[in-house]
């Protein structure tokens, strides 16, 4: 089965967003797809229908080379509109690093200016206006790989295709670095435990890691050194986040940071136990390749941190397939702020009427049975588990 | 309020009169839209006994990103939410908005404004920073936009790396400016030829033409026409800084907005229809809620600071003595911004505003969940507690940006100063002095749901320090960009349902400027409420009273600074004057300005304590069982 966002017919997802906003995905089994494109035109390597493997490199382009500004009426001690009598080069020509592409000897050729190319290019402009010339360095080629191991669904002529496969995705909350894969790996023995530095090890060079509540300063500082490929774990204290980068973070949007080990938290900042059914989906599927991503955008046009395991665990089950038709009473949910965050329970009932709470605010709540028993809380501090 | 001898200084836009489906006498209902990043906020005006009058909202999720592309159905969403709230039928079976009403269905004028995906985003440039670059930043903040950068020939960046920053970043569009007419014309053409070489993209991909505005010499146009042409869709307006004395950003806005609708806004999903449906262009969320802003200054004829307080970003604006000037800190807010603001103001700074003890580590973790959770609310006291903290320095940052935006015209010449002294010129500071402030008017989710308005006062005294006396408002509903571009085409309509239905006069701030010790007698404060009661009392440094006044009413007060304060007169002398009452009546702040907190922890602790009692801001015992 597709993702339903992208099967479903424009006008029922209009009616879905009227209803509903979605949580997080935790789905054990589904088709994911991938769209892999190019950020500008260029030439597509796959066919429909091909197999692919996270590496494999399924397009590529030419990025036009960087500009370099030469002032060149300036080296030469003359006006800009004079410039072109002393030019030896003109526009269109190629250069290597120290060509000559002015030069004026005064004089007598007592004295000698010379315009060499700072880099490899080509004489892209000149002006007679500032005195500048421009040299354009090569293109910079650029590829996309597949990311996920699957079958290309959709070749979109020059701008790339979409990988299909039949996987596990879990979404996370936040994340840091960008896209790497490796063999899934558990570490912890529940979904409470930290993650401590004791708990990385050698050989999970080019794993990803799974811990449980935490992952400490000093565990995520040991991933890195050792040359760990990501981590997936509950949550992150701030200070120690700041820590890892170097800066403190100040929006949300992240993915290029220059980190050897990928990060994904599931559930959030400071010490919250990862959920029992993302813990578990990880754990059953230990030993599988793993692709993830730690890019994360909150803002207009979200997106979430994303972990996909290829599988072909078990048919399809009907229960995966259904649609989360919004809250009502009996849909799992997360609680997602203070004073109970972190708690999962299912919702026992949504009144109709605003109720006020402990700051006096008149809000939709709903009631969330928990374990030890039932608890009112506005209906903006949850999020579905979505199944 | 609503006379139409003021409201004829407003410039109305003639082109919308002239598309009336019926005589403006004769309308009924005015359906208003915003199309936010995530929210599409519908609002529905009625004409009950001929006063134009709000009625109600209609809220759906935006629309804009995939899955749906597509913002027309967010607006209907909204739309079906009012019409099943009053039961008028606006959209007709095809899902359109019917016009004008007739036989008890449709509404007789639609507009609307939209931020949707990132709102308008611009990179400006100029020729030297603190003058034309500066310039051209402020005319794309005046026109709605979020400027992601401005370069300028002397910004103290080598080439590469602005060339680096502009091949990277991915604007909307580009004001270009620089040179004054007859002036430079080398340094006009080196930045455009470093833009040129640049060659950036749009946001909204490579295959499409970036729109740039020249708005610099004229004697460059024919250049920068040869230069500019082939790469970029090109309209070249009157120069921004015709000469040193004179800011021109009129034309530069205007050709802005025009090339939002036709370039930018035509390509994004479901605008192309949208645009059809509007009796009116649509405007940038951000020039919406300014122009509200402008309404209030014009009507009230007062110097007004302005401020929305979003979950991404911080707009304020000003009109001082007549110049009406925005900026935008587009990473300070109360969601997706907070822990920016955490960042930019440090942590120190948020802890300060906290009346209970809590670690730093603990408050950076409930800032960062709410960063990732944006949408959440404060559930506890304790957590709405600390997103007044945040809001009073988010607010105390947007300020402190937007003074470094109010600025004086850097390089003007006067008659005391020689060209030689310009750089020490340069150097003076905003021309916005909060002793001549006479309005602040808040909007904006954190301010509009404090669940006492009281709180929403404090949040913006402490933030913004008003100095004298100074009148505080906020908006009841957010619908301050819909009565912003309705203004456009009426503006007696927008500014009937402002006064009525959305401004709340939350009440008048006496703050004496100046500094004393603790306990020091600071001002003498006499009042003659409107049951002829008299109220007196003199305030010591460090103390904060309020009076009830209610809204509508005021009051005869006599305001007596003691020596080294000043309300308005002058350093020690008495200003007799009428304040206006609020919601929350007159607060009388013997807090010195600047304000200052005691730096013991425990002592910070009490006052804030002390302050929020006194003003009864939040429960009674908040600090002690519910907090400790």
């Amino acid at each position: 089965m597709k993702d339903m966002a992208n099967t479903k017919e424009k006008d029922d997802l209009a009616e879905e967003a009227y209803a509903y906003t979605p949580g997080l995905k935790v789905k054990r089994n589904m088709i994911v797809s991938k769209s892999r494109s190019l950020p500008i035109p260029g030439e597509v390597l796959c066919e429909k229908g091909a197999k692919v493997s996270f590496d494999t490199i399924v397009a590529r382009t030419n990025i036009l080379g960087i500009p370099n500004i030469i002032k060149a009426a300036d080296i030469l001690n003359v006006e800009g509109d004079v410039l072109p009598a002393f030019l030896v080069k003109k526009v269109g020509d190629p250069v290597k690093e120290g060509d000559i592409i002015a030069k004026y000897a005064p004089f007598f050729g007592l004295i000698k200016r010379f315009v060499r190319s700072p880099v490899e290019g080509v004489i892209e402009t000149i002006s007679d206006i500032t005195g500048f010339i421009v040299v354009r360095e090569p293109p910079t080629p650029i590829e996309v790989k597949a990311y996920i191991s699957g079958t290309v669904s959709e070749v979109l002529p020059g701008r790339g295709i979409t990988v299909e496969t039949q996987a596990a995705l879990i979404q996370g909350i936040f994340g840091i670095g960008g896209e790497t894969h490796g063999i899934l790996l558990t570490v912890v023995g529940s979904a409470d435990e930290i993650l401590s530095e004791e708990k990385i090890l050698p050989e999970h060079k080019g794993k990803i890691v799974v811990g449980g509540s935490l992952v400490t300063l000093g565990a995520f500082r040991k991933a890195m050194d050792l040359g760990v490929a990501g981590i997936i774990v509950g949550a992150i204290r701030g200070l120690d986040l700041t820590e890892c980068l170097g800066y403190e973070l100040g929006v949300a949007i992240t993915g290029d940071e220059a980190i050897k080990t990928t990060l994904i938290v599931t559930e959030g900042f400071g010490r919250i136990g990862m959920s029992a059914r993302t813990f578990n989906l990880l754990k059953d599927l230990e030993g599988y390749e793993a692709s993830i991503n730690g890019t994360t955008q909150i803002r207009a046009g979200v997106i979430r941190p994303e972990i996909i395991i290829a599988h072909q665990k078990g048919a399809l089950r009907s229960e995966d397939e259904k649609l989360t038709g919004g809250m009502r009473p009996g849909t799992p949910v997360r609680i997602i702020h203070e004073p109970y965050f972190g708690r999962i329970g299912v919702v026992e009932s949504l009144p109709a009427n605003l109720q006020e709470i402990q700051t006096e605010s008149p809000v939709r709540v709903l009631t969330v049975k928990l374990e030890e028993g039932i608890v009112i809380v506005p209906r903006a501090n949850v999020e579905i588990i979505e199944e | 309020m609503s006379g139409s001898k003021k409201a004829m200084i407003w410039e109305r836009d003639e082109k919308a009169i002239l598309k009336l489906h019926k005589p403006e006498e004769q309308m009924e209902y005015i359906l208003v839209t915003d199309v936010g990043s995530t929210t599409t906020k519908a609002r529905l005006f009625q004409k009950v006994k001929g006063d134009w009058r709000y009625v109600l909202s209609g809220e759906a999720p935006t629309t804009v990103e995939a899955p749906y592309e597509n913002v027309i159905m967010g607006v209907q969403n909204a739309i079906r939410e009012i019409e099943e709230l009053t039961g008028l039928k606006i959209l007709s079976e095809e899902g359109r908005i019917i016009k004008p009403h007739s036989e008890g269905r449709g509404v007789d004028f639609y507009c609307s404004t939209s931020s949707a995906g990132g709102g308008l985003q611009m990179t400006v440039a100029g020729v030297i920073k603190t003058m034309t670059a500066e310039s051209a930043n402020r005319a794309a903040l005046g026109a709605g936009a979020i400027v992601m950068d401005a370069i300028a020939v002397d910004d103290d960046r080598p080439d590469y790396e602005k060339i680096d920053r502009l091949r990277h970043l991915r604007p909307d569009m580009i004001l270009l400016a620089g040179g004054t007419d007859g002036g430079t014309t080398t340094l006009v053409m080196q930045i455009a030829e470093l833009i040129s070489a640049a060659d950036p993209k749009a946001r909204l991909g490579a295959d499409y033409k970036l729109p740039l505005v020249y708005a610099g010499n004229i004697d460059v146009r024919p250049a920068i026409q040869g230069l500019m042409k082939e790469k970029f869709t090109l309209d070249i307006v009157d120069n921004l800084r015709p000469q040193l004395e004179v800011e021109n950003t009129e034309p530069a806005r205007r050709a802005i907005h025009e090339l939002f609708m036709e370039h930018v806004m035509s390509h994004a999903p479901g605008y192309p229809e949208l645009m059809k449906w509007t009796d009116l262009d649509i405007l940038p969320t951000p020039a919406g809620e300014g122009m509200a802003i402008q309404l209030i200054a014009y009507m009230e004829k007062k110097n007004v600071i302005g401020v929305g307080l979003g979950g991404a970003t911080t707009n304020v604006y000003s009109i001082f003595d007549g110049k009406f000037v925005r900026s935008v800190s587009a990473n300070l807010g109360m969601s997706y911004s907070i822990s920016n603001v955490m960042k930019e103001a440090g942590i120190d700074n948020i802890l300060r505003w906290i009346p209970f003890e809590i670690e730093k580590g603990s408050l950076i973790d409930i800032l960062r969940n709410k960063m990732i959770r944006p949408t959440t609310i404060p559930h506890t006291l304790k957590s709405l507690l600390v997103e007044h903290a945040v809001a009073r320095e988010a607010l105390r940052l947007g300020l402190r940006h937007h003074k470094t935006i109010a600025t004086r015209l850097k390089g003007a010449r006067t008659e005391h100063r020689m060209v030689g002294d310009m750089l020490e010129y340069s150097l003076l500071e905003t021309y916005i002095e909060m002793m001549k402030i006479s309005i602040i008017a808040g909007t904006g989710g954190l301010l509009s749901h404090a669940p006492r308005r009281g709180q929403a006062l404090l949040v913006l005294t402490d933030a913004f320090q008003p100095e004298g006396v100074t009148k505080l408002y906020q908006d009841s509903v957010f619908m301050m960009p819909h009565l912003g571009v309705l203004s456009k085409a009426f503006p007696e309509i927008a500014w009937n349902i402002f006064d009525k239905d959305c401004l709340i006069r939350l009440g008048t701030v006496i703050a004496p400027a100046g500094a004393a010790n603790m306990g020091e007698p600071v001002v003498d404060v006499k009042m003659e409420m409107p049951d002829g009661v008299i109220f007196q009392k003199e305030l010591n440094f460090g103390e904060i009273v309020g009076v009830p006044l209610a809204e509508w009413t005021s009051a005869r007060a006599t305001i007596s600074p003691k020596r080294g304060f000043d309300v308005g007169a002058g350093r020690g002398k008495s200003l007799e004057t009428v304040v206006e009452g609020g919601v929350v009546g007159v607060v009388v702040d013997a807090r010195g300005r600047p304000l200052v907190l005691p730096e013991n922890d425990e002592e910070r602790r009490k006052s804030l304590r002390k302050w929020f009692d006194v003003l009864q801001l939040y429960p009674e015992g908040f600090a002690e069982d519910d907090l400790k």
